[in-house]
């Protein structure tokens, strides 16, 4: 059930800092978007803004809206709770938690939320989520292990496994594979392809290839100078972003001439 | 090639060897001066051990390692001073208390026991300490630890959090004689509560709190920001997260610290003398009349100075310390059982 996210003059605040100007994009269901940039421009910030995670830091708001489907995320009476189990989240640093093994890892998000399941539909979607993050056969033997003793490659793709096992409609991912070795990293993008058929997944990459291959679309954000916010540049489909950008920032900084 | 990367390093029993030289010449300067005694002579020994070496090792090996050498031993020498009376003290409650420590004296009060005579025992003091701690822990930990959770989960740097701060800080100072005196005016004299064990674990309590609070605040503080927001990310509400993912990260160091707060409370003589009093006989109800405790029993038998009551108040000390042993490695196991694995 992937869903279409509709961002209209996004401005996002650390205390008094305006880091996000007046962003507004359109990420398509069933696509892959991603959002590229130098450091600091933001691409994390907007992102966290998707599944309301941006107010989470203390002093941390925005203004403008986020709808998804067509409603209001930051709406009146919407629980992010809610908001969050809607649209997941994967991190730039594996984090699974440290005191529980790789199989309640998995089922964090599902175990903690009140349900009660049985014992076999809790195995099935620990399976069904484990091979849809190409681990399964990787710790199909060693479910009640701690989710800490993994490599990191496994530890991220274990990571997508608890994102996905609440069935989200959206997926954010912000640099999932910065911390990753290149075999891994063509797993992650593999896993991406596959993803897409299910969901809208949108993710922040500083690799222009990786942007390449696995997106659809690319926001360009790019910021003036160092404490102006960053701003949305373009938006448009990946081979244009990549073959003929629209704007001269966008080709500077892909063609590495940034600065 | 190989020249650049040697140079004169002094053999391994260099170490060895000085040691035993320097302890030579200390005893043969206490035999042949006036200088005696066993601290004389160790410090001798110690300062001519560091001499030596420093002088050897600067002629032989060159400056860096000399001061290497010296740093290395002054800071094993430190460890040795610091815990030597730590030694020094278990051994002494040890050795004099083990005289009187028997299953008599666990299951003996000291009621009709005249303080001259042998005989009698630490039960009704063991007992009295076990339900006032007891109860202090079950008042205090649940407030500390929720209290800590605020501070660090809710607040996020608000006016009402920095206040609790300041006033857990000021708590943290309150010497526990004022604790005892605070129970005893509130309670005892304002309302008429007789003295029982109840008002002493009230004293203890706010003793134990200011300790927890720290405690937690210090662990909780430590559970990466990830972790909670990766949880939060999976749509998890924060009252879930810190129950399933904070608290069980820090689980370790919060028991550690409940334990602490225990050990120091179990030992406290002040408070209880202000608020319990003493008693020589069992009184198993912490709600009614005065309740012994382990201090309180170790300062009266003290009090009483016959050869007896010494060695009671010696084995009372052994029977302390066994006691917050056997908490400190409960908690330990407990804390093993729930700590992260790798
Ligand atoms: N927790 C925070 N508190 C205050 N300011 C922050 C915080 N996080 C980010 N910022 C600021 O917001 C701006 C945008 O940061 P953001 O993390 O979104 O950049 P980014 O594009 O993701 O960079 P990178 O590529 O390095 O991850 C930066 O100026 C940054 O300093
Ligand atoms: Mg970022």
């Amino acid at each position: 059930m992937a869903k279409r996210i509709d961002v209209n003059n996004l401005n996002a605040y650390y205390g008094t800092f305006r880091a996000v100007a007046d962003v507004s994009l359109t990420i398509e269901p069933r696509s892959v978007t991603a959002f590229i940039g130098p450091s600091g421009c933001g691409k994390s910030t907007v992102l966290r803004s998707l599944n309301r995670m941006h107010e989470v830091i203390p002093g941390a708001r925005i203004e403008g809206s986020v709808a998804l489907d067509g409603e209001d995320i930051y709406g009146d009476g919407v629980d992010p709770v809610n908001v969050r189990r809607t649209i997941g989240m994967v991190f730039q640093r594996p984090n699974p938690f440290p005191t529980m093994s790789i199989q309640e890892n998995v089922l964090a998000g599902i175990k903690l939320d009140s349900g009660r399941k049985s014992k076999d539909e809790l195995s099935e979607i620990v399976e069904r989520s484990l091979r849809g993050a190409n681990l399964w056969n990787e710790v199909k033997d060693r479910l009640d292990r701690p989710g800490a003793g993994l490599s990191g490659g496994q530890q991220q793709r274990l990571c997508i496994a608890r994102a996905i096992a609440v069935q989200p409609d959206v997926l954010l991912m912000d640099e999932p594979c910065s911390a990753l070795d290149p075999i891994s990293t063509i797993a992650i993008e593999d896993l991406i392809h596959e993803l897409k058929n299910e969901y809208t997944i949108v993710i922040v990459t500083h690799n222009m290839q990786q942007a390449a291959r696995v997106s659809s679309s690319t926001a360009f954000f790019n910021l003036a100078a160092t404490g102006e916010p960053g701003r949305l540049v373009e938006i448009n489909p990946t081979d244009q972003v990549f073959s003929a950008p629209r704007e001269k920032a966008t080709e500077d900084y892909i063609s590495g001439r940034f600065g | 090639m190989s020249t650049q990367l040697r140079g004169s390093i002094l053999p391994k029993w260099f170490a060895a060897a000085l040691a035993m030289l320097s302890i030579g010449a200390a005893l043969l300067i206490e035999n042949t001066t006036n200088v005696s005694g066993i601290g004389g002579t160790t410090a001798l020994a110690v300062v001519l051990y560091l001499v030596l070496q420093t002088a050897w090792s600067f002629t032989v090996e060159g400056r860096r390692h000399a001061v290497d050498r010296l740093f290395a031993t002054l800071i094993y020498s430190s460890f040795v001073a610091a815990a030597l009376p730590l030694a020094t003290l278990i051994w002494q409650v040890v050795h004099k208390g083990i005289a009187q420590f028997n299953a008599n004296f666990l299951s003996h009060s000291m009621r009709s026991v005249s303080p001259s005579k042998p005989g009698g025992g630490i039960y009704h003091a063991l007992l009295g300490t076990l339900e006032q701690v007891g109860i202090a822990t079950l008042i205090a930990v649940p407030i500390g630890i929720l209290t800590a959770i605020y501070l660090v989960e809710y607040s996020r740097g608000g006016r009402l959090g920095k206040w609790i701060s300041f006033f857990v800080d000021v708590m943290t100072g309150v010497p526990s004689i004022v604790a005892g005196l605070f129970i005893y005016t509130a309670f005892i004299l304002t309302f008429g509560m007789e003295r029982s064990g109840f008002a002493a674990s009230l004293s203890l309590t706010i003793l134990m709190m200011p300790v927890i609070v720290r405690a937690t605040e210090e662990m909780l503080k430590i559970v990466p920001a990830d972790l909670r927001e990766a949880s939060l990310a999976l749509g998890i509400p924060q009252w879930k997260t810190i129950l399933r993912i904070v608290l069980p990260t820090a689980i370790g160091g919060i028991i550690t610290g409940v334990m602490l707060s225990v050990a120091r409370v179990a030992g406290e003589t002040a408070p209880l003398l202000l608020t319990t009093f003493l008693s020589q006989s069992i009184n198993s109800n912490p709600f009614a009349g005065p309740q012994a405790a382990i201090p309180t029993f170790i300062w009266d038998q003290i009090s009483s100075a016959t050869p007896a009551s010494l060695d009671r108040a010696w084995a009372g000390a052994l029977t302390l310390i066994l006691l917050i042993m056997i908490f400190y490695g409960t908690a330990k196991l407990i804390a093993r059982y729930y700590a992260p694995k790798a």
